[in-house]
């Protein structure tokens, strides 16, 4: 199977944003995913998201696993580089990439499987690093493309397409981001565009390494009667302990005087996020008290959604590692090489 | 010739005995640079456990005024310091020569040998009257072994104490405490063992354009000059020194004048699969990244490896080889990963590869290797050994030309993409295999998706399989042709040689050293030593023309030389091996001895 390109029609009376482009502009070939895969909406949330905060598509680097949900890459912006890299292994092709060019928009795609068993160890480390970028993993309690096993993500007691049981406990990304330091941590529902497309827009803006878990349900093998992670499972037992709008800088005096009661927090550049708890005094920037609220919802049989954790100013890998502020790649060669003279003065010293 | 009746100034042998995490390892270091600076050709080999304190460890030193610098087993003094290996260490020293010991307490009269010359020193009750504290105890006995052994072999106490006085010039208490030691055992050896070694040391001068380096350090060195700018590593011995000493140079060289931040990024990942990954991410953005490690190491990159083959991104792996499989001697040195690195990865791959034969080259093919990395858009690896890694070779002074200009291969600037109708990544526009790329963030028209999933020339997704087999054939042509572009093998010839010795790496001293010694039997051989992979087209002449090629390499399973036989004409009976894979650098005996038996002679004892 060789992938369609899409049919490129422009409508003259689409809407452009600030650098003229439309939303066309930030899609991707046609998905060959099933048809209503959580994973497809997850893509048009990118995409709007992307239109929305006006980045240029090429100054963006999307990166993802092995997984249906590592295909998506190809789904949006075909004008960024993409790299599909091995099983579980995204995390350090981007941490490379962001080293190289922290100047870049990074967003990577991976599986539950991927990320929480395969790549388990990776994606904890790019945690731990703060490794600048968009981290969306579309958890949707198997491995899809290998057609149905139970993943790490799968609560115990959900059953199996064929009906057997999960009799493990789950690795929840989302706490166990929190106990790892991580500085932006947010949970959506593939099925709640207006829900993930803020998560989405914050993410990218927070500079370090922003966590958007998504229950991503896959219709395919895991959308049944007694599975926790079908459409029908994450609508009635999703609970939003925060609602999450995303301001980007430029709007910023307008939107003040829109919600004067919630609470706001401003990011590196200058952006706001804003909350309006749900659960009263739910406190997005109290990390214990966020995980202490996930874990009490977890034990009701409910999934806390929302941005649950970000830390606005935490420092990324190029601020831990002292970077120079440009883009390593874009350092010129005199600069990099010490030349002649200063290896006669070296040897000096080795005798 | 008889040990006894030639000439022994400026050519023997001293092994150090003494006990791992002593503080021994600057001391023997000490007498092995005073020697160096003494301009006379000296080696030295460092033979240590997999251990942090309290196992035996050696330091072999050999000096040769004829620059024969590999590891040799004639000991003519033995230092044994270490009690629990007095019995082996006295057993090795042939008869003759010289055992010096701690006389502070009595030796076993059992490990007294009669034709063995035994040298006491009180040297543990010296210390102890003029030191205070173990530990300066403990380190001060070090220096005064130092001291002695400078004695008996007629070392210039002069350059010693110049070498005391630049290391400790900012702490007098330091020099005054060293000076003491090495005059305490300098004095005694001088009073009571004055001339009683056959075998001493006179000035030279062959080190004036030399200088003493490990292979690690010379490479960590070339990736700083070639413009690497991002490493990821994951510690292992042999390999870690190279990136500590990557971040030493830059923390010298690589800071912004200006705001002082760090023009590179060195990132210690959480295994190698997440080190050879962070490579390829920088890599494929553009930036010259590398990854130092070893058998053990190289074994977890392998799926990452064909991905970087297949979606063809530059990287450099530095392999420090030691011995294996598994976790093997990890202290040790070997060349058993000649098939692993060549053909690293699932599926058809095959890999260019550089071996460096000393320290020196370890700094030229680092650089060669960035540029044949972006060239060929491919990873390559520099393919090392322990015992060029992390021992001080003495070694020709490296230069460097300010006119050099890397070579960044067939990367496209947002003009050239901004010309063309179409940039398809994987398309050979002129024949020689080699597609171009674009880098992230450049320009939207450069955009491609990288996958190691099937892919056509266009860059799109394929199962088509003609369309795969389209770019897999592609890919084998441009590595192909990277074969002609690799540093030339190095061939020396005798006259009307039919016999043929191939080396690889760190053999190469020793193997130059056998080709003289069998020589002087009348024995001519040619030499050829292999520096890269694919095999160059004069690697198949020199073996073609030989009657026999005698491949000397340390490995159990002849790799180099089934390598050999798989890519080139050469037909298997003209091959042969010489192999020896104990784990301890490569000596002249065991390669004389080999290429006897290959050719059936009996070794004829020297009258
Ligand atoms: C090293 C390796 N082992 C196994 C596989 C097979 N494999 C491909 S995708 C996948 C699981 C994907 O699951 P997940 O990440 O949850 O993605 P989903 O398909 O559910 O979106 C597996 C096991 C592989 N590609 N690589
Ligand atoms: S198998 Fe499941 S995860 Fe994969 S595309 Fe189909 S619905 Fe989506
Ligand atoms: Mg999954």
């Amino acid at each position: 199977m060789t992938q369609t390109a899409k049919p490129s029609v422009r409508h003259p009376g689409l809407k452009t944003n600030k650098l003229g482009l439309t939303q066309r502009d930030y899609e991707g070939t046609q998905s060959t995913l099933c048809a209503g895969c959580g994973h497809d909406s997850i893509t048009a949330a990118i995409v709007q998201a992307f239109f929305e905060l006006n980045i240029a598509p090429h100054r963006v680097a999307k990166l993802s696993g092995i997984g249906c949900s590592s295909k998506t890459p190809t789904y949006f912006l075909s004008e960024a580089h993409g790299f599909n890299s091995l099983h579980g292994r995204m995390p350090s092709i981007a941490t490379g990439a962001n080293a190289a060019n922290g100047k870049l928009a990074y967003i990577g795609v991976s599986g539950d499987g991927d990320s929480l068993s395969i790549g388990l160890g990776q994606f904890c480390h790019a945690m731990r690093r703060n490794v600048n970028m968009l981290y969306m993993l579309e958890n949707n309690g198997v491995y899809g493309l290998t057609k149905g096993q139970f993943s790490a993500s799968a609560d115990v007691g959900t059953k199996a397409k064929r009906g057997e049981e999960n009799q493990m406990p789950p690795i929840d990304p989302a706490s166990m981001a929190l106990t790892l330091g991580a500085s932006f941590v947010a949970r959506s529902f593939s099925g709640d565009r207006k829900q993930l497309v803020p998560l989405i827009k914050a993410g990218l803006t927070h500079r370090g390494f922003a966590l958007v878990d998504i229950i991503s349900p896959c219709v395919t093998f895991n959308d049944h009667e007694g599975s926790t992670k079908s459409y029908a499972h994450t609508r009635e037992h999703g609970h939003e302990v925060v609602e999450t709008d995303f301001v980007p800088l430029l709007h910023e005096i307008q939107v003040e005087q829109d919600h004067g009661a919630s609470t706001a927090v401003t990011m590196h550049d200058g952006s706001v996020v804003r909350f309006r708890s749900v659960d009263e005094h739910y406190d997005p920037t109290d990390r214990d008290a966020a995980y202490a609220h996930l874990k009490k919802l977890q034990a009701q049989g409910e999934v806390a959604t929302g941005l649950l954790f970000i830390e606005p100013m935490s420092r990324d890998l190029h601020e831990l590692e002292n970077t120079v502020d440009e883009p390593l790649v874009e350092v010129p060669f005199e600069k990099l090489c010490p030349g002649s003279g200063v290896l006669a003065e070296l040897q000096s010293h080795w005798r | 010739m008889d040990q006894n009746s030639r000439d022994r100034t400026n050519d023997f042998v001293v092994k150090i005995a003494t006990v791992n995490g002593t503080g021994s390892a600057s001391a023997n270091g000490m007498l092995m640079q005073a020697m160096f600076r003494m301009g006379v050709p000296v080696s030295g080999k460092n033979v240590f456990p997999s251990n942090i304190q309290g196992l035996p460890t050696w330091y072999e030193i050999r000096v040769n005024k004829h620059g024969h610098l590999a590891r040799s087993p004639n000991v003519d003094l033995m230092v044994a310091m270490n009690p629990k290996t007095y019995e082996q260490d006295i057993a090795e020293v042939r008869p003759g020569d010289a055992v010096l010991f701690d006389s502070s307490w009595p030796l076993e009269e059992e490990l007294f040998r009669a034709d063995v010359l035994f040298l006491g020193i009180p040297l543990s009750h010296m210390c102890v009257e003029n030191f205070e504290g173990a530990r300066a105890r403990i380190l001060m006995k070090n220096i005064a072994y130092v001291g002695a052994v400078a004695a008996l072999l007629s070392i210039d106490l002069e350059v010693l104490e110049e070498m005391l006085e630049e290391k400790f010039s900012a702490k007098q208490h330091l020099m005054d405490s060293n000076n003491v030691a090495i005059r305490l055992g300098y004095d005694y050896a001088k009073e009571h063992f004055d001339g009683l070694l056959r075998v001493r040391i006179e000035a030279m001068d062959a080190n004036r354009d030399s200088v003493l380096m490990t292979g690690n350090m010379a490479a960590a060195l070339g990736c700083v000059y070639a413009g690497a700018t991002v490493g990821a590593w994951y510690p292992i011995t042999p390999a870690t020194s190279l990136m500590d000493a990557f971040r030493g140079f830059c923390a010298d060289l690589r800071k912004d004048p200006e705001t002082g931040k760090n023009l590179y990024c060195i990132i210690q990942a959480e295994d190698e699969l997440a080190a050879i990954g962070m490579v390829l991410g920088a890599g494929w953005m553009g930036a010259r990244a590398f990854t130092p490690t070893s058998g053990a190491g190289l074994s977890l990159m392998n799926e990452f490896l064909g991905l970087a083959y297949y979606a063809e991104i530059p990287a450099v792996i530095f392999d420090v080889q030691r011995a294996g499989p598994s976790t093997g001697m990890p202290t040790r040195t070997q060349q058993g990963d000649f098939f692993t690195v060549a053909f690293a990865s699932h599926g058809d791959t095959k890999h260019v590869l550089l071996f460096p034969g000393d320290p020196t080259e370890c700094f030229y093919f680092a650089v060669k290797a960035f540029d044949l990395a972006e060239r060929f858009q491919t990873p390559v690896f520099v393919v090392s050994d322990l015992d060029i890694g992390m021992n001080d070779w003495v070694c020709e002074k490296l230069e460097w030309d300010d006119a050099f200009v890397p070579d960044r291969g067939k990367v496209l600037s947002a003009e050239d993409l901004q010309e063309m109708d179409h940039f398809y990544r994987y398309l050979d526009v002129d024949g020689d295999g080699i597609p171009a790329r674009s880098l992230p963030g450049v320009d939207p028209k450069g955009a491609y998706f990288t996958r190691g999933s099937g892919h056509d020339r266009f860059g799109r997704y394929t199962e088509d399989g003609d369309l795969y087999q389209d770019v897999v054939d592609r890919i084998a042509r441009k590595i192909e042709g990277a074969a002609e572009a690799l540093p030339p093998p190095e061939v020396r010839l005798a006259n009307d040689a039919t016999v043929g010795l191939v080396t690889v790496g760190s053999c190469r001293g020793a193997v130059l050293e056998a080709i003289e010694l069998l020589a002087e039997d009348g024995m001519a051989l040619d030499f050829l030593r292999i520096t890269g992979f694919p095999f160059s087209s004069a690697v198949e002449e020199f073996l073609l023309s030989h009657d026999l090629n005698i491949v000397v390499e340390q490995n159990r399973d002849g790799q180099l030389k089934r390598l050999l036989m798989l890519e080139t004409a050469v037909p298997k009976k003209k091959l042969a091996s010489v192999l020896d894979y104990r784990g301890s650098p490569l000596g002249a005996d065991v390669v004389v001895q080999g290429v006897r038996n290959q050719l059936g002679l009996v070794a004829v004892e020297a009258g």
